[in-house]
């Protein structure tokens, strides 16, 4: 188990990049503590399977260094990293037995047999694939593979990290839920530093302490769940987290009011912005409410998706998002509130601080 | 399940049973004739029972040529199976390469059976062809004309030189189906080159390789063309196999009983073998 450090990483796939738009990977510097959850989050194409494949080895970057504990890895094989992935699709060695399976990585380093035996044993019993131990990998289903292709991984108490490159595509989804849930125990329970690449926000959320969002080649954003959620420190990460999407409206600021179009907001505090920046104001539909003192909308149409309502509603040119509890209604004359405190600014698509 | 009757269907498929019979059933049982009756001639036969396949089965000449028949077969899966195998490994995966290979690959199998055996013929030729020639420049004595190892040699190189290529190609194929991450995999966990070989290509290759074990096996044991036109069968009946044989009892010495009791176990020969091989290749694969 290591720290992970990245250190001002960028890749081009191709031989001779010129300007950003050739590099997979823009800038990514980055620490991941001993023993944390990670996951990587961001749509596809940007670029964090890129980035995974570089912590792996499989990749070397066209610059920046990669630190295991302090030490330079960059120019070290995959083999010699000491690292476990788990690949999108469950990679089993068809013809091998469960045990023989998750035997091979210990064998190929030339691990004693009784020594094998035991921890083979082990990592059977801690991934409860004992009814399958003698049963050739081939026939078993697509969860209980992916099961084996982790177990390949723990089953070297010695490794750095385990990565795990969108492992839930190919299972079902009441597998799903159960395969994280006990991925996430094992991390509990043996401290693995784990990092989790995916395009699902639920997995990304619910698995980690930390998340990494990263949206064409670059980080931007690294943090909690909440964070996330309340203080996206891009447009993107607002959109891109929760669901439906953050609201986000051109303002014009004049100290602590917005003005958006011919309305006024009131803001918590001042921002300074920079000249001729592009001004956004961004409030999660969650902290919209229908209020008779505010902004007069209309209401275009409302989603009931179970356990609550989604109201879309314009307020003259600007769609906006409304999230509204199963009970509630509609009033007659819809107008809304946007709650000052869950207010972000943006400008440039980036979150800036309040205050001046 | 309620399932329709309708009992005019049949004449849909009534075309495709005429066509089939004329083709294939009505020729096959013309030769399940031959092979139970006698004749002087005039159209006039007699019933022989199983007397031809009697004789067939304890010829010394028909066994001969099974064996010769037998033994071309396995050399030549012996060498071309593994050598396909190896030249598919060492083809690049992709790229500008990858083609160029595969044209050259595809070369061999795009030439007509006759044309490969004259070509042979004239390259191996001891007095003006550049194969023959240099072999015996070396020093070593060469002529497929009149020494029997000179005319296996010939023919077994003429046969890996048409024929590695369909192995390669499958072989090739099923390598390429394989996702990156097994050898992404294979590498996290230490296996050596060896081990990606047994534990990933050769599992997954396993299905092209029946396939081409089975269409090499066929086409290998029922050879004709090119060794008759090499060789013609000779040095004295040492490059005979078993169409050639057939042949020459059938046309040559219109023995058209033997010839066709000869057709028929020939015919169950390939079947068996083919059947039994796949079954025992799949077998357990459903589980």
């Amino acid at each position: 188990m290591a720290r992970i450090s990245l250190e001002h990483i960028r890749h081009a796939y191709l031989p001779h990049p010129v300007d950003d738009a050739d590099y997979a990977l823009k800038e990514v510097h980055l620490d991941w503590d001993d023993g944390g959850a990670y996951a990587l989050l961001g749509p596809s194409g940007c670029g964090k399977t890129t980035l995974l494949n570089i912590v792996s080895g499989l990749l070397v970057p066209s610059h920046g260094r990669i630190l295991f504990d302090g030490q330079d890895v960059t120019g070290l094989s995959t083999e010699k990293r000491n690292i476990a992935q788990v690949f999108q699709f469950p990679v089993v060695y068809d013809t091998m037995t469960v045990f023989d399976n998750l035997a091979f990585p210990l064998r190929n380093r030339d691990v004693a047999e009784a020594e094998v035996k035991r921890r083979v044993a082990e990592t059977i019993e801690m991934l409860d694939l004992g009814a399958w131990a003698n049963r050739k990998a081939r026939g078993l289903t697509a969860d209980q593979q992916q099961k084996i292709s982790l177990g390949r991984g723990m089953v070297r108490n010695d490794v750095n990290a385990i990565l795990f490159d969108e492992p839930l595509t190919v299972i079902d989804p009441h597998m799903k839920w159960q395969l994280r849930s006990q991925l996430k125990l094992l991390h509990k329970q043996f401290a693995h530093t784990m990092v989790y690449v995916t395009h699902d926000q639920t997995e990304a959320l619910t698995f980690a302490d930390k998340v990494v969002v990263m949206y064409e080649g670059e980080v931007v954003q690294v943090g909690t769940p909440e964070e996330l959620f309340e203080r996206p420190s891009h447009t993107f990460v607002g959109y891109f987290i929760g669901s439906p999407g953050m609201n986000l409206l051109p303002v014009r600021l004049e100290g602590t009011t917005a003005h958006l179009d011919g309305h006024a907001v009131a803001l918590p505090d001042a921002v300074a912005v920079p000249q001729d920046a592009r001004v956004e104001l961004g409030i999660r539909p969650e902290y919209v409410t229908f209020d008779p003192a505010g902004l007069p909308v209309t209401v275009q149409k409302v989603e009931d998706i179970g356990r609550e309502k989604i109201a879309r509603v314009r307020l003259d040119a600007h769609d906006i998002a409304v999230v509204l509890d199963e009970g509630a209604e509609v009033p007659a004359d819809p107008r809304i509130r946007l709650d000052p405190a869950a207010i972000n600014i943006y400008a440039n698509d980036w979150r800036v601080d309040w205050g001046i | 399940m309620g399932k329709t009757w309708n009992n005019r269907a049949w004449f849909m498929v009534l075309p495709v049973l005429i066509i089939v019979a004329l083709n294939a059933i009505v020729p096959l049982m013309t030769v399940v004739n031959y092979s139970v009756q006698d004749t002087f001639g005039d159209n006039v036969f007699f019933f022989e029972g199983a007397r031809w396949f009697r004789e067939v089965m304890s010829s010394e000449r028909f066994l001969s040529s099974l064996g010769r028949q037998f033994t071309f077969t396995a050399i030549i899966l012996a060498i071309e199976i593994p050598l396909g195998v190896a030249v598919a490994l060492a083809m690049p995966r992709r790229g500008f390469w990858a083609s160029v290979c595969l044209v050259l690959m595809a070369l061999p199998l795009l030439i007509p059976w006759n044309v490969v055996g004259a070509m042979w013929n004239i390259f191996a030729l001891p007095d003006i062809g550049l194969l023959g020639y240099t072999i015996n420049h070396m020093g070593i004595d060469y002529n497929f004309t009149n020494q029997p190892i000179s005319a296996w040699v010939t023919v077994v190189l003429m046969d890996v030189w048409h024929w590695t290529s369909l192995v390669v190609l499958l072989a090739y194929a099923g390598l390429q189906s394989i996702d990156d991450a097994y050898y992404q995999a294979a590498h996290i966990d230490g296996a050596s080159r060896w081990s990606v070989f047994r534990y990933i290509q050769l599992p997954k290759m396993k299905h092209v390789l029946t396939i081409a074990f089975l269409l090499r096996f066929m086409d290998s044991f029922m050879i004709f063309t090119e060794p008759f036109v090499l060789t013609g069968g000779g040095p004295g009946n040492t490059t005979t196999f078993l169409s050639i044989d057939l042949v020459k009892a059938a046309l040559g010495e219109f023995n058209l009983g033997s010839a066709a009791a000869m057709s028929i176990i020939y015919f169950l020969m390939t079947l068996l073998v083919c059947w039994l091989f796949y079954t025992y290749t799949m077998k357990g694969e459903q589980k």
